[in-house]
């Protein structure tokens, strides 16, 4: 098999950080190479250098054994690599032929765009490779996993014949992935090699013919599926024994905590994006809702947080009614929230870390008196606080932008768990950490499941809703389409839910002992 | 249910306030006359004037508000536009009819200096279109207005050519927005504070210019004289529509020619295809080979150069010579005009020829006497601009990206 | 006079967020490096006028067209065009040494203070430019610090100023009731000129620059209509009524010097001010609005209320601005009250970075200026405007540390860049 694409001693560091160190790597025609390591390890870096978005510091890269110079992505363009990011890189507002056209516009009479000839071109496209998909559609219209297929078709589009893909599936049903891999082969079949960027080490065994595994930037070796246990990619990529395995006691809920009725809630363009649930939580139990980002989860939670109005419906919290209230008083009655996007909602970055650790409960003594700020009384808690959930920092002083992800989430899950709170409303809460801070997260959401909180989990990782929860829900287009006990559920089952489609019961469902659950990262 | 009930009262009881406001208390044959013919000499074909009796004609669009009202009542009407704009339309006509009571009133006039008035506006709303489309808040469209301004009369004074003027205007205002860009782009300045310090520079420069040199010269650098009006033959013959579209001077013209020409650049050419993306998605455009800080300086500069025919306006294209701080706003007016036109150079245009209407409404009351104080009348800009915003703004969506300088991490 | 004593005597700015700050070793550094950038830019923006000056003076300009024949003249005349100009800038900012010498003897030889008062007149001039300033600055900074631009101080300042100027005519009570009810009347007006920005934005998320902007065209509208009307005084010029003598801000000194009550109360003013900000809740609210209004949504804080108070505030800061000029300085009000107050403290916030105590010496440099430069007017003929014209560039410096960074190859303390600037109305 020739080698398309080879990497030599490519090293790259930013202030404070060596992101790639003396990376080799190698691409064979038609093959499927895997880049695997956890959050941070600098596989995105090297895919950006490689697609011209970051220049190496050192190192060599060879395109069909030429050496080449990429300083933009139109240099990787011209070479044939192509990149299908794992935020899209889409124009909500324009349509497909106009996102996929963007760059190397087709003219008539060198002036006026000529959408007739694109569109035709993504037609024949869409036809050779199993890719469908409406070229007048708007992007914000299309959902998720059509809209990666015109990420696909971008870059065919631009002739490309390596393929790099950054986290394809963070945001698919199983039932998509499995589609996602049938184009996959499909794009290797007619000649083209892909990179295929993952965290996800399941997945990796299906799909790949080699993986590369990198750890702290640097290459820790590159090996064969067949040849290798999960176990032993699992070290591989985070240097030490990883516990694959989440012990939990068997949950004994008690009262009700959270009750939601005939809940609907509009989004921001008002539209109904979460239509009539129902469900409960209570106290010492998860429950976690699975479902793929979009499906009205955020709008959920904003309703429970009360940062967005009840159209119809109610909840209750603790026996306190939802319909009138203020985002404060549902803080004030015992909940705690842990939202998706940690730096726009989580933290005010250019605060200290104390004022950040103190930014739900300022107004109350001992942190004030009346108006007034009692420094002496912030400042010590945040020291104590920093302690006791492991706060990797030199000082409660600086800000918070200079803290690490998993620190950042740390300072608010501190905040959060130090109040007294009857309900824990975690979304997303270990996207983007490294494996440590995953590892914390999911012991301390364990930690007050076992003291009688009621916990809601929110998250697109399927894994760990299976992990930590003990009931599962499943979001789609807004409805609550099942609730089940954890312990009845498997993967396929869920991902059938996920897409919107009522299993059958001929479906095996895999049961699992109740006090242990297999968690990856 | 109930929520149609509450618009259709409302619409019912603004038709009856409109006829107890403007049509009660009239006496039934007064009439009020409407000029259909402009007072100089024209192309056009000359039409009888429109006379109106007032009293019935305010009834008669109290009448249509009610019907509509009644309208709604019954069956609900979807669009929210077309109840605005007849309510706009009664009550600004019921109004017209009340003031011109026993007197005439040139309609025609007022169409006509509606759209001039409305041409600086429209060129700063432009200017901020193309600026914005690109990501890049503009709001120093004021100061440049005032700079080319400036720099239109004393060049046409110098050389005596008013295209030589005009040409001054486009570059110098293409060379402030040009260091508007510098500051946003390349120095990641906040593009507020960046806007409002070259205002603050303008305002400042222009008035140290003004009374250093133009005081004491005003023959040898502030007495330009103005753009001759020019009458497109054939179309200027058409009654109404002639005169007030095709009679007029240079830089209406091109006013009208840049609404039609930066529409289908922005809608239909790669490079307003890049322009929107880079306005929307910069990292998108970026990654597909597309130059996002290029995109963003031509496009400030080019919109910079439009402001500068806009400040020409004021000097060449109006009264002839510089005043100081004469531009009173506009720039500000121009940017509500952008947004009620949801950043589109068609509804741009539209929407400042609102604000035109309102400008040229509230100078011609203070000539027909209204019995309303003139410095009231003159808030009337401003109020406006406000209420459209307040009305539109939240809905309108400005390019997803705008304001936010781009970082290539 | 050395260096030292031509600006008041600058106390170092601490971190107020730190209370109990570690003993930063880098602290003298640090300090050097803050105040480095907005000292530079200042520098940088008397240079560039230097240059304006002398590049629009015709002696200057005819010097030069002989320059080949007689360049010690050209560089002679550059120097005297500089000179006068500056001179008289300083002069007019505060005071004469010679004069202030002189007058000393004369105090301590007969114990006549007037030729003394007289001396001292340009730097208490300058003490009352600067107060408006302060109060206008803090307006404006306050804004900045909860993510707010607000440019209507300069009609908030106005509406103050009527408001005030009308309880101050109007009627007639003691001292102690009379002053303090002027006061607070212009603060009021202030306060509700500036809410409805405040309540604009919070209600429909329009931009409040748009905004306070109209608004200000507004107010210059009302009160032309005011002072030709309702309010106007008995004769035929636009202008209010003498307020009563119980309405008036005491001055300190005879005639002419027209130091009051005003500037202290400013001081006191930048006083509270700061304790606000930093040492309560209300002002850590505004602080993190200011600095990230999604978490603060998140975590609780109201961010709409917020808005319209922290309008309402900053209107009646600027508002209280007007009446300490119409109480302490003026007495009456006419037309083109408030003319550059507005801009002025965008500039003043700005050099200021929002911080109360940076804001009093930028408005007291300010004031300085403005002072120097009437007189820079009157002696070397400069127009005024100069000093807009350095303004607009004080502030691109102070907003734009890179160009500063890159004219004097130096490093400057990257502190953190204003960022207000989040689209039209979301």
């Amino acid at each position: 098999m020739p080698t398309v694409l080879e990497l030599h001693g490519i090293t790259k560091s930013f202030p404070g950080v060596i992101a790639n160190d003396n990376i080799e790597l190698t691409l064979e025609k038609g093959e499927i190479h895997a880049l695997l390591g956890e959050n941070g390890a600098g596989k995105t870096t090297l895919m950006n250098i490689l697609y011209g978005l970051y220049k190496q510091d050192s190192g060599k890269i060879l395109v069909k054994g030429e050496e080449v110079d990429i300083h933009s992505p139109n240099d990787a363009i011209a070479r044939g690599i192509g990149m299908v990011h794992q935020h899209f890189m889409l124009v909500p507002v324009m349509t497909v032929t106009e996102n996929v056209m963007l760059g190397v516009e087709t003219t008539r009479a060198g002036v006026f765009l000529d959408r007739a000839a694109v569109a035709k071109r993504i037609h024949e496209i869409s036809e050779q490779y199993g890719l469908e998909v409406d070229p007048d559609a708007y992007i914000k219209d299309l959902p998720v996993g059509t809209q990666q297929r015109v990420e696909i078709i971008k870059v065919l589009y631009r002739e490309a014949d390596i393929l790099i893909l950054d986290e394809p599936t963070a945001v698919l049903t199983p039932g998509e992935v499995e589609s996602l891999f049938k184009i996959l082969q499909s794009l290797v079949d007619k000649g083209k090699s892909l990179i295929f960027i993952t965290h996800k080490l399941k997945e990796v065994m299906n799909v790949a013919d080699r993986i590369t595994v990198l750890r702290g930037g640097r290459v820790v070796g590159t090996v064969v599926p067949g040849k290798v246990t999960r176990e032993k990619l699992a070290t591989m990529m985070v240097g030490r024994e990883v516990n694959l395995v989440v012990k939990k006691k068997l949950s004994e809920p008690g009262d009700v905590v959270l009750e939601v009725k005939g809940l609907h809630v509009s989004d921001e363009r008002h539209n109904l994006a979460v239509q009539g649930v129902t469900f409960d939580v209570r106290a010492g139990e998860v429950l976690g809702i699975a479902g793929v980002q979009g499906n009205g989860q955020t709008e959920l939670v904003y309703a429970l947080t009360g940062l967005a109005p009840i159209e119809r419906g109610e909840i209750t919290i603790a026996g306190q009614s939802l319909r009138r209230t203020t985002p404060r008083h549902i803080l004030e009655h015992g909940v705690a929230h842990v939202p998706e996007d940690r730096q726009k909602h989580g933290l005010v970055l250019s605060f200290p870390i104390h004022d950040n650790m103190m930014l739900c409960t300022y107004y109350l003594p001992p942190f004030a008196r009346g108006m007034v700020l009692q420094d002496k009384e912030i400042i010590d808690s945040a020291k104590d606080l920093t302690e006791q959930f492991d706060v990797r920092t030199p000082s409660v002083f600086i800000p918070a932008s200079s803290l690490s992800g998993g620190n950042q989430q740390k300072v608010i899950v501190a905040r959060e768990f130090s109040r007294p709170i009857k309900l824990l409303i975690a979304s997303q809460p270990t996207r983007g950490l490294d494996v440590g801070s995953i590892e914390y997260i999911h012991n301390r959401i364990i930690e007050k499941r076992c003291e009688g909180t009621a916990v809601l989990l929110v998250s697109s990782e399927l894994d760990e809703i299976i992990a930590l929860s003990d009931r599962i829900a499943v979001m789609y287009k807004g409805v609550l389409v099942a609730i089940v006990p954890a312990a009845k559920v498997n993967k396929e089952y869920l991902g059938l839910l996920m897409a919107g489609i009522t299993p059958d019961d001929t479906i095996e469902k895999a049961a699992r002992p109740t006090d242990q659950v297999e968690r990856v990262f | 249910m109930f929520s149609r009930l509450i618009p259709g009262i409302a619409l019912i009881a603004i038709g009856g306030l409109i006829y107890l406001m403007f049509g009660s208390g009239v006496s039934p044959d007064v009439q009020a006359t409407f000029g259909m013919n402009p007072s100089y000499q024209s192309q056009a074909i000359p039409i009888p004037n429109l006379v109106l009796p007032v009293g019935t004609s305010i009834g008669i669009l109290s009448l249509a508000v009610i019907f509509l009202g009644g309208w709604q009542l019954a069956r609900g009407i979807r669009s929210t536009s077309i109840v605005i704009g007849t309510i706009a339309f009664a009550f600004v006509t019921a109004f017209l009819l009340w003031a011109t009571q026993g007197k005439s009133f040139s309609l025609v006039g007022m169409l006509s200096s509606s759209l001039v008035r409305a041409t600086p506006i429209a060129l700063a709303a432009l200017c901020g279109v193309i600026s914005e489309r690109a990501a890049v808040i503009n709001i120093a469209i004021e100061g440049i207005l005032l700079i080319s301004a400036q720099a239109a009369v004393i060049v046409a004074t110098l050389t005596h050519s008013l295209y030589l003027g005009l040409i001054a205007a486009v570059l110098i205002g293409g060379l402030m927005a040009g260091i508007h860009a510098v500051l946003s782009v390349r120095f990641k300045v906040d593009q507020i504070v960046s806007g409002v310090a070259i205002n603050i520079f303008a305002v400042g420069a222009t008035s140290f210019i003004s009374a250093r040199f133009l005081e004491k010269n005003i023959n040898a650098l502030n007495n330009s004289g103005t753009f001759p009006m020019i009458s497109i033959p054939l179309v200027s013959k058409i009654p109404i529509l002639g005169p007030v579209v095709f009679e007029n001077n240079m830089i209406i013209f091109i006013m009208l020619f840049l609404v039609f020409l930066l529409h289908i650049v922005l809608f239909n050419t790669p490079w307003g295809l890049r322009t929107r993306a880079v306005g929307e998605h910069p990292k998108a455009a970026d990654t597909l080979g597309v130059n996002v800080f290029l995109v963003r300086y031509v496009n400030v500069i080019l919109s910079g150069m439009i402001a500068g025919v806009g400040g020409a306006y004021f000097t060449i294209g109006s009264v002839g010579r510089f005043d100081e701080v004469m531009t009173a706003g506009k720039g500000f007016i121009g940017l509500a005009a952008m947004i009620f036109g949801k950043w589109t150079p068609i509804g741009a245009f539209a929407s400042s020829l609102i604000f035109g209407f309102a400008d040229s409404l509230q100078i011609k009351l203070q000539i027909l006497s209204v019995p309303i104080p003139s410095e009231f009348l003159g808030m009337a800009p401003y109020i406006v601009t406000m209420i459209v915003l307040a009305g539109v703004v939240g809905r309108a969506l400005p390019p997803a990206a705008d304001g936010q300088p781009y970082e290539k991490h | 006079m050395d260096a030292n004593e031509v600006k008041p005597k600058k106390i170092k700015p601490s971190e107020p967020e730190k209370p109990d700050a570690k003993a930063d070793p880098k602290k003298h550094s640090r300090v050097w490096r803050t105040l480095a950038m907005p000292l530079l830019a200042v520098l940088t923006g008397l240079l560039v006028g230097a240059v304006v000056i002398i590049v629009t003076d015709p002696q200057v300009i005819a010097a030069y067209k002989n320059f080949f024949q007689d360049p010690l003249n050209a560089l002679a005349k550059t120097a005297e065009s500089i000179g006068t100009a500056y001179g008289a800038l300083f002069s007019g900012a505060l005071g004469d040494p010679v004069r202030i010498f002189r007058a000393f003897q004369t105090f301590f030889a007969s114990g006549d203070s007037e030729p003394l008062l007289r001396a001292f007149w340009p730097l208490t001039e300058s003490l009352v430019a600067s107060t408006p300033y302060i109060l206008a600055g803090l307006a404006v900074a306050i804004g900045f610090k909860g993510g707010l631009f607000n440019i209507g101080a300069e009609g908030q300042f106005l509406m103050g100023a009527l408001a005030s100027a009308w309880v101050g005519y109007t009627f007639n009570l003691p001292w102690y009731l009379h002053l303090p009810l002027a006061l607070l009347g212009g603060a009021l007006a202030g306060a509700l000129w500036g809410a409805i920005p405040g309540y604009l934005k919070a209600a429909t998320g329009a931009h409040e620059v748009v905004n306070t902007i109209m608004m200000n065209y507004i107010a210059f509208r009302l009160s032309d209509w005011l002072l030709n009307g309702p309010m106007k005084a008995v004769g035929y010029r636009p202008i209010t009524p003498l307020i009563e003598s119980t309405a008036t801000l005491p001055r300190f000194f005879p005639d002419p010097s027209r130091l009051n009550l005003g500037f202290i109360i400013a001081l006191l003013v930048a006083l509270l001010v700061y304790w606000l900000l930093f040492k309560t809740t209300f002002g850590f609210e505004i602080r993190a609005v200011g600095a990230n209004p999604d978490a603060a949504k998140y975590a609780g804080m109201s961010v709409t209320r917020n808005f319209v108070l922290i309008m309402a505030l900053s209107g009646a800061l600027a508002g209280l601005g007007g009446a300490t000029q119409v109480l302490g300085i003026d007495h009456w009000v006419g037309q083109g009250f408030s003319a550059g107050y507005g801009f002025d403290s965008i500039a003043i916030a700005l050099l200021g970075k929002s911080h109360p105590l940076g804001v009093v010496l930028a408005a007291l440099l300010f004031g300085t200026l403005r002072s120097g430069a009437t007189r820079m007017q009157s002696m070397a003929g400069i127009p005024i405007d100069i000093v807009s014209i350095i303004q607009g560039l004080v502030i691109v410096f102070v907003a734009a540390p890179a160009i500063i960074r890159w004219l004097y190859r130096i490093r400057v303390a990257k502190t953190e860049e204003i960022v207000l600037t989040r689209g039209w109305g979301r």
